[in-house]
């Protein structure tokens, strides 16, 4: 525990180094004037563990209590004794998850905190709590955390593009940035998404009577492409796989509009020539989709980028549109926040923690377990 | 250039075959002579600009980004040019309408070793991400877009109505890019003067047998020996001057690289046969001929020192006559082109030259036992050819069979496991394995023996890419090793004796054959039980 021994006789955070870190010993806070700087939190491969208040960020098991970033399965989960989130938030997690709803015998297994974008909570041991939009998908937010005149901010996911469906990232100055990476390697920029939607609104006009089915995660990603499709001025109806149907009414629930949107299973082949179906990754080779009139197969997503990841799922039309951070943004954002230390939670994390040494920054990896490569 | 960047990038993400042909028809109808022969000998692979290699691209790159980055990205993408399209920094002198392609090939064609790292730069600062991969593509060769020459031609033989067997006919006497070629397919004229020009013709192949028996009065047998497959050609110009050429099964030229073959064959002819180096562990003495290691030593070179030529001689063990002195035999059944041959012998050098002997058995099931035997020997298997077949360019049904001995077998244990390239640049599908050195009950080591790629279903190459990322132990780079949990049978045709391995072992085509799951690892073969089928 040299690196731990080392920080408890110094309160410069330049000396708070590497691994050791992650596992102070228990002396760090029954003494804490002698605390290294951020013994408060601790990343653990399933999670953030906030120490003070005894809750996770985003955490991969069932806790007592969760702050959640968004409602992607692999941030999101059922069974938290409590989940502080955003009303967006929770409305999908208790879609998925039933997290805010009363079982039969009346009781609720999972309570739900709502907290706005901008509002602060206070949690146990002294830790204040605030959301800030992430632009990443409906509801998705960084977490603030304070405690004596520290800041940590947790991004979950994050983009900085614009997107119709959700509210804009908003960047917060803090001491420990601990970000995603998904898109972390340097050959990731994500084009304008105005050249995305030509590509296929132009395969859409080639081939009046064929359609083209548009592979995309079903929480974000297919709302995004068909919001994007309306603000294209595509104002015809669209088709959906059955699995994206709840999403999409949830989020008109909340003011997004979708334009009108048709189930494949209640339509006929004819009826869907010249259409654009969306359907969910999975989808896209399956036998279902045999049902489709000649469909050109497309794919939303990030790592459409690389042609060997088009070519490994049969996509014809790749189309490079990612609901997180490219390599250029996410490094821009560490500029822009300026921290002291960052940490990398998921993705390319090597490549960006390269970027970091080269300009001086200090940062780590911190190596959590069952992230997805989410955007597939 | 924007229309050949254009075909290349709608190629990749083409899965139709027949899309494809009808997308590389179009271009060929197209566009004009002669950008689009260019193209054709682009996508069959026939281009060559010595001066551009795929470590001048790297070096290029490591000038511009971060090394560290440059190799994080290249692993990731599986494909040097699309890494390096992507990393190339965007330019302000990006064209709308860059140079055409045949002003690009001879761009790419006047460069050598010292100009090259100069002028590249300038060639790629005017083209989009799409140009600059199609760019460094054309220049480093190897497409790898999913069009082998094959479809290629076929396509050329699609867009202007003509047969692609007479395609194949006069392709290897013409040159890029192809002009008397698209004269004849797409206006009309004469058929290309290929006369007096060594030109290849394609191979006849065979099918396995697996479990099909054949009736020895119909089917003849004889060895399939383990060198490499190769036509000797020979032709006489109008003038009188005799050229041969060698080439590969694919109808590459490799004459180069046995000088010793160019000037042996005394008549105008198109044989058959196998490539072998002089030894003795194939067929003992008699047989004359070394291990298929021996042989590889002396593949792939440019040039060919006087000692390797004095160490490693090749000859030619001949299996068929497709010509003999302008007698075109390919129509005529095996059995008189067999007579041809045997008729043709006296005339070769037997140091260059001798016969694949016939093998004679008194019914199927006799053969089986001495394929059986041949174990001992570093022979292959057997051929079953039909005794009344013409010799056909492919693979056709019920013609020629190939009866390989049965694999050798060892268990061994998952170490390290390296990323793919192409369709599986994300998945660890490289697999290095190892075998005991000791009792592993008693402090024995696993040394790595060999390395895998092939013979698991795509299933299976998900769940072994989940278990790598799973069991991770550590990480260089595109290679991680990891927790020794499974056992793989593995499959191998012979394994050698070689100085390059720790082991001091190299299997020759180690291939999955089996996961073991269930298999714990200690049970996994010792290294001594691979020393015992070391055949040298
Ligand atoms: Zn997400
Ligand atoms: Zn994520």
């Amino acid at each position: 525990m040299a690196a731990t021994a080392k920080a408890e006789h110094s309160t410069d955070r330049n000396h708070h180094e590497g691994r050791g870190a992650g596992k102070p010993g228990r002396a760090l806070y029954v003494v804490p004037f002698v605390t290294a700087p951020f013994s408060w939190i601790r990343p653990e491969p399933w999670g953030v563990h906030v120490v003070p208040a005894d809750c996770w960020i985003d955490p991969g098991r069932a806790v007592d209590r969760a702050l959640v970033t968004h409602g992607h399965a692999d941030h999101a989960r059922g069974g938290h004794g409590e989940t502080v989130a955003t009303p967006e938030t929770l409305a999908i997690m208790a879609l998925r998850y039933r997290t805010g709803i009363e079982d039969e015998s009346g009781e609720m297994p999972s309570k739900a905190t709502p907290i706005e974008y901008g509002e602060t909570i206070r949690l146990a041991g002294g830790v204040d709590a605030t959301y800030i939009p992430a632009g990443h998908v409906l509801g998705s937010a960084q977490i603030l955390l304070e405690h004596a005149g520290e800041r940590v901010v947790i991004t979950g996911d994050y983009k900085r593009r614009p997107d119709p469906t959700c509210a804009p990232f908003e960047v917060a100055p803090c001491d420990i940035f601990i970000t995603e990476a998904t898109f972390g390697l340097p050959v990731f920029t994500h084009p304008p998404i105005e050249e995305e939607m030509a590509k296929l609104l132009g395969a859409l006009g080639e081939n009046p009577e064929q359609c083209v089915l548009v592979g995309a995660y079903a929480l974000g990603k297919a709302q995004r492409v068909i919001a994007e499709l309306r603000a294209a001025g595509h104002h015809a109806p669209i088709y959906l796989h059955g699995a994206m149907e709840k999403m999409c009414r949830l989020y008109e629930e909340h003011g997004v509009d979708l334009g009108e949107l048709r189930l494949v299973s209640d339509h006929t082949k004819d009826d869907m020539r010249g259409s654009v179906v969306v359907a969910p990754p999975s989808a896209l080779n399956d036998r279902w989709s045999r049902r489709l009139p000649d469909p050109t197969t497309a794919m939303a997503s990030g790592w459409m980028r690389v042609r060997q990841r088009a070519r490994q799922r049969n996509v014809e039309l790749p189309l490079v549109i990612s609901d997180h951070a490219d390599w250029n943004e996410l490094t821009a954002t560490i500029d822009e926040v300026n921290p002291a230390e960052t940490w990398i939670t998921h993705g390319r994390e090597e490549a960006l923690l390269r970027w970091c040494q080269l300009g001086q920054r200090r940062a780590r990896a911190l190596a959590m377990v069952g992230r997805e490569d989410e955007d597939e | 250039m924007k229309a050949f960047s254009t075909l290349l990038d709608t190629l990749v993400y083409t899965t139709s075959r027949n899309r494809k042909l009808a997308l590389i028809a179009a271009y060929l109808r197209e566009t004009p002579d002669p950008d689009r022969g260019w193209a054709l000998a682009a996508l069959t692979g026939e281009l060559d600009f010595p001066a551009v290699k795929s470590s001048t691209i790297r070096n290029l790159m490591k000038e511009r980004v971060d090394p560290v980055l440059w190799t994080l990205s290249r692993d990731f993408v599986g494909d040097t040019a699309e890494t390096a399209s992507l990393l190339w920094p965007e330019s302000d002198a990006v064209e709308d309408d860059p140079a055409n392609l045949s002003e690009t090939v001879d761009a790419l064609a006047g460069l050598n070793r010292t100009t090259a790292p100069k002028e590249l730069p300038r060639l790629l600062d005017r083209l989009d991400a799409n140009g600059r991969f199609a760019l460094i593509k054309l220049a480093t060769g190897g497409m790898r877009i999913g069009v082998s020459a094959r479809l290629a031609k076929t396509a050329f033989a699609q867009a202007f109505d003509v047969s692609v067997d007479e395609v194949e006919e006069y392709w290897h006497a013409l040159e890029p890019p192809y002009s008397d070629l698209f004269a004849w397919a797409a206006d009309g004229s004469e058929p290309p003067d290929v006369t007096g020009r060594p030109r290849f013709r394609p191979f006849m192949l065979a099918h396995p047998l697996e479990e099909t028996v054949v009736d020895l009065e119909d089917y003849a047998a004889e060895w399939k020996w383990d060198g490499i497959r190769i036509q000797l050609v020979r032709v006489t110009d109008a003038e009188g001057s005799a050229q041969t050429r060698l080439y590969s099964r694919s109808g590459d030229d490799i004459s180069a690289t046995f000088p010793e073959l160019l000037d042996v064959l005394p008549v105008d002819a198109v044989l058959d046969g196998e490539l072998l180096v002089r030894g003795t562990a194939q067929g003992g003495e008699e047989g004359g001929a070394a291990s298929f290691n021996a042989l590889q030593q002396r593949l792939g070179r440019k040039t060919v020192s006087k000692k390797m030529l004095a160490e490693a001689p090749a000859f030619v063990r001949l299996y068929d006559a497709l010509i003999v002195d302008d007698n075109d035999l390919r129509e005529h059944a095996w059995t008189h082109r067999r007579d041809a041959l045997e008729a043709l012998m006296p005339r070769l050098p037997d140091s260059h030259f001798d016969i694949s002997q016939l093998v004679e058995a008194r019914d199927f099931d006799h053969l089986a036992e001495i394929r059986e035997g041949a174990r001992d020997d570093a022979i292959e298997g057997l051929m079953l050819k039909r005794r009344d077949s013409p010799y056909i360019a492919g693979r056709k049904v019920g013609l020629w069979y190939k009866w390989k001995r049965d694999p050798l077998l060892i268990d061994a244990v998952l170490m390290y496991a390296q990323r793919g390239s192409g369709k599986r640049s994300s998945f660890y599908s490289d697999y290095t394995f190892g075998c005991w050195d000791g009792d592993p009950d008693a402090g024995g080591e696993l040394l790595p023996v060999g390395k895998a790629y092939s013979g698991f279903t795509d299933a299976e190459l998900k769940k072994l890419d989940r278990l790598v990322r799973r069991t991770t132990l550590n990480r260089f780079g595109p290679v991680r090793e990891v927790e020794r949990t499974l056992v793989f049978e593995v499959a191998f045709d012979s394994v050698h004796s070689s100085k390059r391995h720790k082991s001091g072992l190299a299997m020759r085509f180690p291939r999955i054959h089996r996961i073991r799951w269930d298999k714990p690892v200690h049970e996994a073969d010792r290294i001594d039980a691979l020393k015992a089928l070391v055949k040298d």
